[in-house]
């Protein structure tokens, strides 16, 4: 309803000035066209000039009002090393633009007012001045080559690829997609693993990771936002599933189109941390204000303040909607971020269809076994007096079907062993066998306890002192779960260490 | 008074001076004349020709600017009911059965800026400018009696008329017309698993784009063949006004680039339809991998923006030409550094041709390829500059009449400058990091080759209105027009400047998505009020130019403007062949205001004894 009123509003405004414009027509030829004409000139003049004083009045004052939002006149200082040579350029750039752009102003529309057709004064004629040619010439060509220089020097120090010998930089993943972005880490080794877009499969595996590429193994997906460690140089391999992204980091100075079979990069070294990025901006009366506006006790803008990744090239309906959120924290809050995340293919991929190593060991689960077991006995050390950690299941001890027989894979677990037991020299353990509750009770307990003496046997082979070892077998006596399904009598079939003490 | 008829001197120039190329000026049988189909519709008479080109062009801004309205009022109202658009609308306008609260449609907002920008940069600025004015002033200012070839022309203005049509049609498909952006990037353009816009909507848009091709094409090399060939007797390249040779560039321009762009859509057009892989390669969508392989979409952007750069100045040189010229009469001086002007012209379009990639810094092309085409990007604004200077220089000491056409050339110049100098920035690839895809982008184009062109036209139409149509536009009017577009303009744009700074991306359906570009919810408002209030003076200029055509003030004079060039020497209703006797023959260069005391000397009249030309 008011957009009608509005509209009706506008057409009468429309009629009123035709009719006014007839007017002024008509009383111009009652007047005589001459003198109308004289006084219109005259009038227009003085509006040239006008504009002239608005228009730089405007200028400066949205300017003024307006510098707390731009990207570096107010709080919003880049947050990455390069961005400020970049924000450097931009002002460098508006000196040499604004002085040009006032002076042909003042100039156009001084002109304009102060040699307004006038009686008694008559043009001169100029046609040309080659002299004055040649400086308005060579000035402007001056200045341009100047900032040709300055912003060639900038773009070629930002641009470049990292030099492929370096390793002082940590490499992650952007794959847009209609409409999201998907971040990839590379995990341990430090190395993204191969993607082959034959591969995608939305549900298991939205990128397409080859998993026969034991690169891909440790690799993350990261849900939710995304952490990087400020001061650390970062090399994003920017690529798409589908129609072209673009990687926008806008308080990051970083922008790069994400192309479907042609992956590109941008590298940067994210330079403030999100909370003192947060501390920057407040103070600020923009950032004074609550965050959600239904929530006026919530925490603060500034307080609410996150880095945002965008897409900044047209990828559809939906291409205003794909943001993530980039926290940049101390290195220190990084590692420990970076452990809590889970490698992608071992939750959600291992030992399902989808996993070409069923059935065999991979590296990535080897070293994260390696690193979970350490960290169980390390845990067991050092509290000597609570008990309740010193016994450590085995998991990958494994034995041929009805026989004490170690099957080959069971050794890296023992190797684990083996390196721990080389690491705290004074640690004395305990092997324990256990069966599940199948067959014949005495049976079992031979086995069990033939099982923990092979184990035994093979920490001896590797120079383990004997002094150091008791194998124990529990048959079926000490079950961890059900002996009703196979799952529990799976579990109950193990092998345990138990660290009896940490001083011999 | 002034009905009082006075032989003119030109009469009697062009009886006693003319050239005699024995043309026979039948009034009473001449067949143009007796048909309303052959003289109105199928003309072959260029300045019938001209008009078709103008309203046509008009009829596609009112279009293209009102789909600007619809796409602002979204931005700048993101939660108003659009309900009331519904019965344009229809089924793009979704309402919400519990709030009756009326949303546009993601789709059909992106369809919206896509057919904004393609409307406007083809049909409106390309079609609409250069056609309007190449086609009415390159016989009428050089001597001639027609274009070289008649029926190209014609052909010309159909091609349009079809490529018109296709579009037209393609804005009432039920899946949309093409949403894409109007520079069409593949993969999107290509999929219509990508977008719904992407379907049919595209093959009419890639099959209208073609007709257009081929509508600039026979133009343009009908304007080159008739400024080579058809000046008149004593009209030397140095004599020729500024008008003429940026038309003539222009139409070299478009000769040389458009063909570039046409091969871009035809290979397009295989990979639609071919199974071929030009432009794509590895791409999963929609959950399918497709088989396309090995082909890269950053070589339709080259082929793309070949086209691309040059076609801005296809659009901003004929709009600098009509500006010098209106600029020239009206300030009573000569344009300053003809010489000069025409070598950046020439410059101009020299260099629009090795800057294209400064569009693709950020697409993925080698970083070190962009070194050159920084270089040359920044190089450009030298002749740009050099224009700037030599039109403020022909205001100094002039005796300027500011009347709609010579406001418009002022506005025209300051436009140039405030877009032009942000050019510098965006030009820069440091900068164009930040800065590429923000709305900073938007204000710079928008100001210098959209609102300067319209600018540059503006002025043309009212300059020539007369010779057109026998009739001025209402001056009162045209003012208002002026002032109102001015301003406007500048509280649409000037505001985006600083939405760029903030990091805002074009091409948004919504801010609120991002904390860090949500907050500017009143300066989108105020952008899309001033659009609104723009737009109307808009329509203030098309009521004031159909009233006019039937009830302005009539022409009396040959001359109004005392100008000094050849197409004021024409009858006021000049038949098709321009002038009923000989040709005129001319004596010297075109801008000849205030020489010797005189207000204005015509190109016809001979050199005085010692008179040597000034230039």
């Amino acid at each position: 309803m008011t957009a009608l009123v509005i509209l009706l509003i506008l057409v009468l405004v429309v009629i009123i000035l035709i009719q006014v414009g007839k007017v002024n027509e008509l009383a111009s030829k009652i007047r005589g066209e001459e003198e109308a004409e004289q006084q219109s000139n005259n009038r227009t003049a003085l509006f040239c000039l006008l504009f002239l004083i608005g228009f730089m009045i405007y200028c400066v004052y949205t300017g003024f009002i307006y510098k707390d939002i731009v990207l570096w006149y107010g709080p919003h200082i880049s947050a990455s090393e390069h961005g400020g040579r970049i924000d450097h350029l931009f002002n460098v750039t508006l000196f040499w633009t604004g002085i040009v752009f006032v002076l042909t102003h003042v100039l156009l529309f001084w002109f304009s007012y102060k040699y307004r057709s006038q009686k008694g004064v008559n043009q001169a004629y100029i046609t040309h001045n080659n002299t004055i040619e040649y400086l308005w010439t060579g000035i402007p060509a001056l200045v341009l080559v100047y900032l040709v220089a300055a912003g060639l020097d900038v773009w070629n120090d930002v641009m470049p690829d990292v030099d492929p010998n370096d390793d002082d930089y940590i490499e992650i993943e952007a794959v847009g997609q209609q409409y999201q972005w998907e971040i990839r880490y590379p995990g341990e080794d430090g190395k993204l693993g191969t993607r082959n877009y034959k591969l995608i499969d939305p549900a298991t595996n939205n990128i397409g990771m080859d998993f026969t590429d034991e690169k891909t193994h440790d690799d993350l997906i990261i849900s939710g936002d995304f952490y990087l460690p400020v001061g650390q140089k970062v090399r994003v391999r920017i690529t798409s599933k589908d129609v072209l992204h673009n990687f926008y980091l806008p308080h990051h100075r970083v922008k790069m189109d994400a192309i479907p079979g042609l992956p590109t990069y941008f590298i940067f070294t994210p330079s403030i941390l999100t909370a003192d990025y947060r501390k920057r901006l407040k103070g600020h009366p923009d950032w004074e204000v609550p965050a959600e506006a239904d929530e006026p006790d919530g925490p603060k803008r500034w307080e609410a303040f996150d880095y945002e990744l965008a897409c900044a090239e047209l990828c559809g309906k939906g291409h205003y909607s794909m943001r993530r959120v980039l926290k940049v924290v101390s290195q220190r809050e990084y590692d420990q971020w970076l452990k809590d995340q889970k490698s992608f293919y071992l939750t959600n991929i291992r030992n399902t269809e989808g996993d070409p190593f069923k059935g065999q060991l991979v590296k990535a689960e080897i070293a994260s076994r390696s690193k979970d077991f350490l960290a169980a006995v390390e845990q067991a050390v050092s509290t000597p007096e609570d008990v309740s950690d010193d016994l450590i299941n085995l998991e990958h001890v494994f034995y041929q079907t009805g026989s004490a027989q170690l099957r080959d894979d069971s050794k890296y677990e023992l190797d684990n062993v083996v390196s721990v037991l080389n690491k705290y020299k004074t640690v004395a353990i305990e092997l324990g066998g256990h069966t599940d509750s199948t067959g014949n009770a005495g049976a079992n307990q031979v086995l069990s306890q033939s099982r923990a003496e092979s184990v035994r046997n093979y920490l001896i082979q590797k120079g383990i002192p004997a002094t150091r070892l008791q194998a124990v077998g529990f048959g079926p006596e000490k079950p961890v779960d059900t002996n009703d399904t196979d799952e529990g009598r799976q579990n109950n079939r193990r092998t345990e260490m138990r660290i009896l003490t940490n001083n011999i | 008074m002034a009905d009082i008829i006075t032989v003119d001197r030109d009469d009697v120039l062009l009886k006693k001076e003319g050239f005699d190329d024995h043309f026979h000026d039948h009034h009473h049988e001449d067949k143009y004349k007796s048909n309303f189909i052959s003289h109105y519709i199928f003309s072959m008479d260029h300045k019938m020709i001209a008009r078709q080109f103008l309203i046509t062009g008009m009829l596609w801004a009112i279009i293209g600017a009102g789909m600007s309205i619809i796409f602002r009022l979204q931005l700048g109202f993101p939660d108003e009911s659009l309900a009331w658009l519904k019965p344009l609308l229809g089924k793009w306008i979704t309402i919400n059965t519990e709030t009756g609260m009326g949303s546009l449609q993601p789709e059909f907002y992106y369809a919206l800026v896509t057919m904004h920008g393609t409307i406007i940069v083809f049909f409106v600025l390309t079609a609409g400018l250069s056609g309007t004015f190449s086609n009415l002033l390159i016989p009428l200012q050089l001597g001639a009696r027609d274009m070289a070839s008649p029926f190209l022309n014609m052909l010309s203005y159909w091609f349009f008329f079809m490529a018109s049509v296709v579009m037209f049609y393609s804005l009432f498909l039920s899946t949309g017309p093409f949403s894409g952006g109007w520079t069409a990037y593949p993969p999107l353009s290509a999929l219509p698993q990508a977008s719904m816009g992407s379907g049919t909507g595209m093959t009419l848009w890639t099959i209208s784009l073609v007709l257009f091709v081929v509508s600039v094409l026979l133009g343009g090399i009908n304007y080159i063949t008739t400024v080579l060939n058809l000046r008149t007797k004593g009209m030397t390249f140095w004599r020729m006004p500024l008008t003429i040779w940026a038309f003539f560039v222009t139409a070299i321009l478009g000769l040389l680039s458009f063909p570039v762009l046409a091969s871009g859509f035809f290979l397009l057009m295989c990979d639609r339809g071919l199974g071929t892989s030009f432009y794509l390669s590895e791409i999963f969508i929609q959950g399918s991998a497709l088989d396309f392989a090995g082909g890269s979409p950053v070589l339709y952007q080259h082929l793309f923006w070949f086209l691309g750069h040059p076609e801005v100045y296809i659009i901003i040189l004929p709009a600098m030409g009509l500006v010098s010229e209106v600029m020239a009469v009206h300030a009573r001086k000569p344009i300053f550094g003809y010489k000069f002007m025409v070598y950046s012209i020439l410059a101009i379009g020299f260099l629009s041709f090795i800057v294209w990639a400064h569009h693709m810094f950020m697409s993925g092309v080698n970083p070190f390829i962009s070194n050159f085409f920084v270089v040359f990007t920044l190089i450009i604004a030298v002749p740009s500059a050099i224009k700037v200077f030599n039109w403020i220089a022909t205001l100094y000491k002039g005796d300027l009449r500011l009347n709609t056409p010579m406001l418009f050339s002022i506005g025209f110049v300051s436009m140039f400058i405030s877009g032009g100098l942000t050019g510098v920035f965006l030009g820069n690839s440091a900068i164009d990091i930040q800065q590429h895809d923000t709305y900073f982008v938007v204000a710079h184009f928008h100001i210098v080759m959209g609102i300067a062109a319209f600018f540059g036209m503006f002025a043309g139409v009212y300059h020539w209105y007369p010779k057109m149509f026998g009739r001025f536009m209402n001056e009162t009017l045209g003012k208002i027009h002026f002032w109102a577009t001015l301003i406007g303009a500048y509280a649409i744009f000037w505001p985006m400047h600083y939405l760029g700074l903030a990091g805002v991306p074009r091409r948004y359906y919504r801010f609120d998505s991002f904390d860090a570009f949500g907050s500017f919810g009143e300066m989108n408002m105020f952008i899309t009020i001033a659009a609104i209030v723009v737009f109307f003076a808009q329509l203030l200029m098309v009521i004031n130019f159909f009233y006019s055509m039937y009830y302005g003030k009539k022409m009396t004079t040959k001359n109004p403007w005392g100008a000094t060039t050849l197409e004021w020497t024409t009858p006021i209703k000049a038949g098709h062949g321009n002038w009923p006797g000989k040709l005129p023959t001319v004596h010297r260069w075109p801008y000849d205001y205030g020489k010797d005391g005189k207000d204005f000397i015509s190109q016809l009249e001979p050199m005085a004894e010692g008179e040597t030309e000034a230039h």
